[in-house]
Protein backbone atom coordinates (compact mmCIF):
# COMPACT_ATOMS: atom_id res chain seq x y z
CA UNK A 1 0.00 0.00 0.00
CA UNK A 2 2.91 2.14 1.05
CA UNK A 3 4.50 1.72 -2.51
CA UNK A 4 0.36 2.75 -4.24
CA UNK A 5 0.68 6.11 -2.54
CA UNK A 6 3.76 6.78 -4.10
CA UNK A 7 2.64 6.36 -7.10
CA UNK A 8 -0.50 8.15 -6.81
CA UNK A 9 0.74 11.24 -7.22
CA UNK A 10 -2.76 13.38 -8.17
CA UNK A 11 -6.46 12.05 -8.15
CA UNK A 12 -6.53 10.65 -11.77
CA UNK A 13 -3.32 7.95 -10.92
CA UNK A 14 -5.41 6.50 -9.00
CA UNK A 15 -7.88 6.07 -12.05
CA UNK A 16 -5.26 4.79 -14.35
CA UNK A 17 -3.40 2.64 -12.05
CA UNK A 18 -7.54 1.20 -12.36
CA UNK A 19 -7.44 0.04 -16.09
CA UNK A 20 -8.36 -2.86 -16.57
CA UNK A 21 -8.88 -4.31 -13.21
CA UNK A 22 -12.38 -4.52 -11.72
CA UNK A 23 -13.67 -1.08 -10.28
CA UNK A 24 -16.53 0.45 -8.16
CA UNK A 25 -18.10 3.49 -9.79
CA UNK A 26 -20.78 5.56 -7.72
CA UNK A 27 -23.32 7.51 -9.85
CA UNK A 28 -26.11 9.82 -9.41
CA UNK A 29 -29.16 8.74 -9.11
CA UNK A 30 -28.63 6.13 -6.76
CA UNK A 31 -27.30 4.03 -9.04
CA UNK A 32 -23.77 2.05 -9.03
CA UNK A 33 -21.75 0.30 -11.42
CA UNK A 34 -18.84 -2.63 -10.96
CA UNK A 35 -16.98 -3.59 -13.63
CA UNK A 36 -13.76 -3.46 -15.83
CA UNK A 37 -12.34 -0.10 -16.47
CA UNK A 38 -10.99 -0.02 -20.40
CA UNK A 39 -10.36 3.88 -20.96
CA UNK A 40 -11.44 7.59 -19.10
CA UNK A 41 -10.95 10.73 -19.86
CA UNK A 42 -10.71 14.45 -18.03
CA UNK A 43 -14.59 14.51 -17.59
CA UNK A 44 -14.27 10.58 -16.66
CA UNK A 45 -16.20 9.72 -19.57
CA UNK A 46 -15.26 5.96 -19.08
CA UNK A 47 -15.53 2.79 -20.88
CA UNK A 48 -16.20 -0.49 -18.99
CA UNK A 49 -16.80 -4.00 -19.90
CA UNK A 50 -18.59 -6.85 -17.84
CA UNK A 51 -20.87 -4.25 -15.97
CA UNK A 52 -22.90 -5.21 -13.07
CA UNK A 53 -25.43 -2.06 -12.42
CA UNK A 54 -27.46 -1.38 -9.36
CA UNK A 55 -30.09 0.59 -8.87
CA UNK A 56 -31.38 1.07 -5.57
CA UNK A 57 -35.05 2.51 -5.61
CA UNK A 58 -36.14 3.91 -2.11
CA UNK A 59 -39.99 4.61 -2.22
CA UNK A 60 -41.21 6.46 0.64
CA UNK A 61 -43.51 4.59 2.65
CA UNK A 62 -46.86 6.92 3.93
CA UNK A 63 -45.86 9.06 7.30
CA UNK A 64 -47.04 7.14 10.01
CA UNK A 65 -44.67 4.61 9.89
CA UNK A 66 -41.82 6.28 8.87
CA UNK A 67 -40.13 3.69 7.51
CA UNK A 68 -39.22 3.52 3.75
CA UNK A 69 -38.44 0.70 1.59
CA UNK A 70 -35.81 -0.01 -0.44
CA UNK A 71 -35.54 -2.23 -3.35
CA UNK A 72 -32.80 -3.03 -5.71
CA UNK A 73 -32.67 -3.95 -9.58
CA UNK A 74 -29.43 -5.35 -10.90
CA UNK A 75 -28.71 -5.75 -14.62
CA UNK A 76 -25.78 -6.94 -16.56
CA UNK A 77 -23.95 -5.09 -19.86
CA UNK A 78 -21.36 -6.52 -21.78
CA UNK A 79 -19.89 -3.47 -22.77
CA UNK A 80 -20.61 0.10 -21.81
CA UNK A 81 -19.72 4.09 -21.97
CA UNK A 82 -20.53 5.86 -18.87
CA UNK A 83 -20.75 9.86 -19.64
CA UNK A 84 -18.57 11.83 -16.66
CA UNK A 85 -21.27 13.96 -15.56
CA UNK A 86 -23.37 11.14 -13.80
CA UNK A 87 -19.84 9.61 -11.45
CA UNK A 88 -19.51 10.34 -8.41
CA UNK A 89 -16.51 8.35 -7.27
CA UNK A 90 -14.36 5.57 -8.76
CA UNK A 91 -12.95 3.01 -6.48
CA UNK A 92 -10.68 0.47 -7.53
CA UNK A 93 -10.58 -2.96 -6.57
CA UNK A 94 -14.34 -3.76 -6.26
CA UNK A 95 -14.24 -7.06 -4.67
CA UNK B 1 -10.81 13.74 -27.34
CA UNK B 2 -10.13 10.08 -26.90
CA UNK B 3 -13.70 8.59 -26.74
CA UNK B 4 -14.86 10.78 -29.53
CA UNK B 5 -12.21 8.89 -31.30
CA UNK B 6 -13.54 5.92 -30.30
CA UNK B 7 -17.07 6.64 -30.98
CA UNK B 8 -15.90 7.26 -34.37
CA UNK B 9 -15.06 3.95 -34.39
CA UNK B 10 -18.73 2.49 -33.76
CA UNK B 11 -20.22 4.34 -36.54
CA UNK B 12 -22.89 1.99 -38.16
CA UNK B 13 -22.46 -0.31 -35.27
CA UNK B 14 -25.71 -0.80 -33.17
CA UNK B 15 -25.74 0.64 -30.01
CA UNK B 16 -28.40 1.22 -27.00
CA UNK B 17 -28.17 4.99 -25.43
CA UNK B 18 -29.44 5.15 -22.10
CA UNK B 19 -30.24 8.99 -21.53
CA UNK B 20 -30.68 10.79 -18.22
CA UNK B 21 -34.99 10.52 -18.19
CA UNK B 22 -34.45 6.35 -18.28
CA UNK B 23 -35.20 6.49 -22.17
CA UNK B 24 -33.34 4.00 -23.77
CA UNK B 25 -33.19 4.20 -27.91
CA UNK B 26 -31.52 1.59 -29.75
CA UNK B 27 -30.50 2.46 -32.85
CA UNK B 28 -27.22 2.54 -35.78
CA UNK B 29 -24.51 5.25 -34.86
CA UNK B 30 -24.54 7.52 -37.73
CA UNK B 31 -22.47 10.24 -36.64
CA UNK B 32 -20.63 11.51 -33.31
CA UNK B 33 -18.82 15.28 -32.74
CA UNK B 34 -16.44 16.16 -29.95
CA UNK B 35 -19.74 17.06 -27.92
CA UNK B 36 -20.66 13.83 -27.81
CA UNK B 37 -24.00 14.43 -29.49
CA UNK B 38 -25.06 11.29 -31.72
CA UNK B 39 -26.51 10.73 -35.08
CA UNK B 40 -29.17 7.71 -34.53
CA UNK B 41 -30.74 6.05 -37.47
CA UNK B 42 -33.50 2.92 -38.06
CA UNK B 43 -34.40 3.71 -33.74
CA UNK B 44 -36.14 1.66 -31.31
CA UNK B 45 -37.46 2.30 -28.30
CA UNK B 46 -36.79 -0.31 -25.70
CA UNK B 47 -39.84 0.04 -23.78
CA UNK B 48 -42.39 1.19 -26.53
CA UNK B 49 -45.38 0.65 -23.82
CA UNK B 50 -43.89 3.62 -21.64
CA UNK B 51 -43.10 5.92 -24.71
CA UNK B 52 -45.81 5.23 -27.30
CA UNK B 53 -44.75 9.04 -28.54
CA UNK B 54 -41.78 8.22 -29.66
CA UNK B 55 -43.48 5.04 -32.05
CA UNK B 56 -43.36 7.64 -34.80
CA UNK B 57 -39.21 8.77 -34.81
CA UNK B 58 -37.13 6.79 -37.39
CA UNK B 59 -34.08 8.85 -37.00
CA UNK B 60 -32.73 11.31 -34.51
CA UNK B 61 -30.06 13.82 -32.86
CA UNK B 62 -29.23 13.33 -29.32
CA UNK B 63 -27.20 16.09 -27.28
CA UNK B 64 -24.48 14.80 -25.38
CA UNK B 65 -25.46 16.22 -21.98
CA UNK B 66 -28.37 13.79 -21.87
CA UNK B 67 -26.56 10.73 -22.30
CA UNK B 68 -25.75 8.81 -19.41
CA UNK B 69 -24.60 5.50 -20.67
CA UNK B 70 -24.46 4.07 -24.58
CA UNK B 71 -24.03 -0.04 -24.57
CA UNK B 72 -22.24 -0.98 -27.23
CA UNK B 73 -21.30 -4.32 -28.98
CA UNK B 74 -18.13 -5.53 -26.87
CA UNK B 75 -16.49 -7.00 -30.27
CA UNK B 76 -16.39 -3.84 -31.70
CA UNK B 77 -14.08 -2.58 -29.35
CA UNK B 78 -10.26 -3.66 -28.56
CA UNK B 79 -9.37 -3.49 -24.65
CA UNK B 80 -6.24 -3.56 -24.69
CA UNK B 81 -6.11 -0.77 -27.57
CA UNK B 82 -8.21 1.54 -24.92
CA UNK B 83 -5.76 1.38 -21.91
CA UNK B 84 -2.62 1.86 -23.91
CA UNK B 85 -4.76 5.11 -25.57
CA UNK B 86 -6.07 6.31 -22.26
CA UNK B 87 -2.41 5.60 -20.68
CA UNK B 88 -0.67 7.70 -23.85
CA UNK B 89 -3.46 10.68 -23.64
CA UNK B 90 -3.33 10.66 -19.11
CA UNK B 91 0.62 10.89 -20.01
CA UNK B 92 0.19 13.67 -22.46
CA UNK B 93 -2.09 15.58 -20.29
CA UNK B 94 -0.87 14.93 -16.57
CA UNK B 95 2.65 15.62 -17.55
CA UNK B 96 3.61 18.92 -17.64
Amino acid sequence: MADLSAQVQEPFDLVRLSLSERVFVKLKGERSLVGVLHAYDGHMNMIMSDVEETILLVEPEEEVNGAGTVQTVKRQLEMLFVRGDSVILVSPGAR
Amino acid sequence: MLIFSVFKTLTDQVVTVELKNDLCITGTLKSVDQFLNIRLDKISVVDPERYPHMMAVKNCFIRGSVVRYVQIPATAVDTQLLEDATRREHASTHKR
